[in-house]
């Protein structure tokens, strides 16, 4: 097929110019591709986010509905975060049940937002036992041009930053209100060229990289969570570099999720 | 739908005559058409429709997955309708239900009258609908994104593909109903135009009217799909034109 052989060289020429300090986009290797956040961007949702970061698009989504509390956390709301990898954001999905590469989407996106403890999960609680807010994560990818992970975290906190309780619609409170988010965790994915690593994948960069390793981090200087994919490996300092560029830019993209603007 | 507790039904129209979002009965909500919208799609667009926001992609012409599909005469149109669980306002289950799968089967029937499909034997022409937000009549929304899409990634057609619903409301007939009046109208009848042979091949319609009521329903229909016909024809001029070079001959 003439389109692997295209691959092949292009995954050649990414490598080449990496072994330069160069990437096919003129970027730095510590460089991220522009990254906007428009909050607000789905008027059916409580909260939603539509996230750039250069050619990809992701959108998220939150829906709040009122639910029942697990036997096991009876004074907790509860949380679930998907991710879609539709068919439409690239030519290489198809329809049909969530490819592993979803799956493991979802499962880091989910586990960045949990462990960093982002919803107060007790908060969402109405009635122990009985009653609570089940909170949906929709995480919709539209433009799959590399790094889902870092743009579908960005785009997941970004909504729940900038979500409304539809509370007086379910008859819970008198009024709606903001729901709180105590922490705000951000993925930043790097992957290895030959011996260089470089931040924010793009998918051609994706195809020729030699191990994958995403570093979430919050605003209170923890790690909150990490997942190594691609095949590839990763040195204890290589990883202990890329933690600290990560917080760099952890930092940076926090302002962004925020502010749901430029 | 929508409404979560009993609740009187809205007053659809008013003595004037106009719509509760104070449209007349022949008008069009805004609709904005963006050609080219995706970077990974062969081609694509978006369209902002009154409250509807939906994106199409199309691939192809390719291969042809699952195999046993394959035509040897001529290329597979196949479609892919979706709509995002938050879309609408009782959140939906993400995935194709069977609504999405009536959808998606009645758009690629469309497509398949006016695609120049036999040119391309052998392949798979894809269409993926994607609806990131619902306001009534989103398959008229997708299909003219799709349509704009096919167009985008150079597939030959007959001709593009406008639609729009119409439907009653207060006893009266409407053009593009939006949520409250599908809800809680009489009837609604999506269709989609061949403009250049006056032929609809998209027809449905639920609800109840007179013979007079439809006759009348698709003329408007029509009519009103011509103006979207223009705007997806405004949408594609404005990606494919090249802006004028200074100095250069006209």
């Amino acid at each position: 097929m003439s389109g692997e052989v295209a691959a092949e060289i292009r995954t050649t020429h990414i490598l080449d110019l990496a072994a330069e300090g160069k990437r096919l986009d003129g970027r730095g290797v510590d460089e991220y591709r522009k990254v906007t956040v428009e909050t607000g961007y789905v008027a059916s949702a409580d909260g939603s986010a539509l996230v750039h970061l250069g050619d990809t698009t992701v959108l998220a989504g939150i829906k709040l509905e009122p639910g029942k509390p697990f036997p096991d956390t009876p004074n907790a709301g509860v949380l679930t975060t998907n991710a879609e990898l539709i068919p439409l954001s690239n030519p290489t999905f198809e329809p049909g049940p969530p490819q592993p590469g979803a799956i493991e989407v979802s499962r880091v996106v989910d586990r960045a937002i949990r462990a960093a403890e982002t919803i107060d999960l007790t908060r969402l609680c109405v009635t122990p036992e009985e009653k609570c807010w089940t909170c949906f994560t929709d995480v919709h990818v539209l433009d799959h041009s590399g790094n889902l992970i870092d743009a579908s975290l960005l785009a997941a906190v970004s909504a729940l930053a900038h979500t409304t309780v539809p509370a007086k619609r379910f008859g819970i409170a008198e009024a709606d209100y903001a729901l709180d988010v105590q922490h705000l965790p951000i993925e930043c994915t790097f992957v290895r060229l030959g011996d260089v690593i470089v931040v924010d994948p793009t998918f051609d960069e994706e195809q020729a990289a030699q191990g994958r390793l995403t570093v979430a981090t919050d605003e209170t200087g923890r790690v909150v969570a990490m997942q190594k994919g691609l095949v590839g490996a990763f040195s204890p300092d290589d990883v202990k570099a890329i933690t600290r560029r990560a917080f760099v830019h952890g930092e940076r993209l926090r302002q962004v999720a925020k502010g749901g603007g430029p | 739908m929508g409404s979560v507790g009993a609740k009187d039904v809205p007053v659809l129209l008013s003595p004037e005559g106009l719509r509760i979002d104070g449209r007349k009965l022949d008008e069009l909500r805004p609709i904005h058409i963006e050609a080219g919208a995706l970077h990974q799609a062969d081609g694509s667009a978006f369209v902002e429709w009154g409250a509807n926001k939906v994106m199409a992609a199309v691939y192809g012409p390719r291969e042809v997955h699952p195999r046993h599909l394959q035509q040897n005469n001529k290329a597979v149109i196949q479609c892919r309708y979706n709509m995002a669980a938050f879309a609408v306002d009782e959140r939906k289950r993400p995935g194709l239900d069977r609504r999405s799968q009536e959808i998606s089967k009645v758009i690629a029937e469309a497509f398949e009258s006016v695609v120049f499909a036999e040119e391309y034997p052998r392949t798979s022409i894809d269409i993926y609908i994607e609806v990131l937000q619902a306001n009534a009549g989103t398959r008229c929304a997708g299909l003219v994104a799709a349509s704009v899409a096919l167009a985008d990634a150079g597939i030959p057609m007959v001709d593009l593909l406008p639609a729009v619903a119409v439907g009653k409301i207060g006893g009266a007939i409407a053009l593009d109903l939006k949520k409250e009046e599908d809800n809680y109208g009489e009837a609604d009848l999506p269709m989609a135009l061949v403009p250049q042979s006056g032929r609809l091949v998209l027809l449905q319609m639920e609800g109840h009217m007179t013979e007079d009521e439809l006759a009348q329903s698709l003329d408007l229909g029509v009519t009103g799909c011509r103006a979207i016909y223009e705007k997806m024809k405004l949408a594609l001029r404005e990606r494919y034109s090249v802006a004028p070079v200074p100095g250069g001959s006209a």
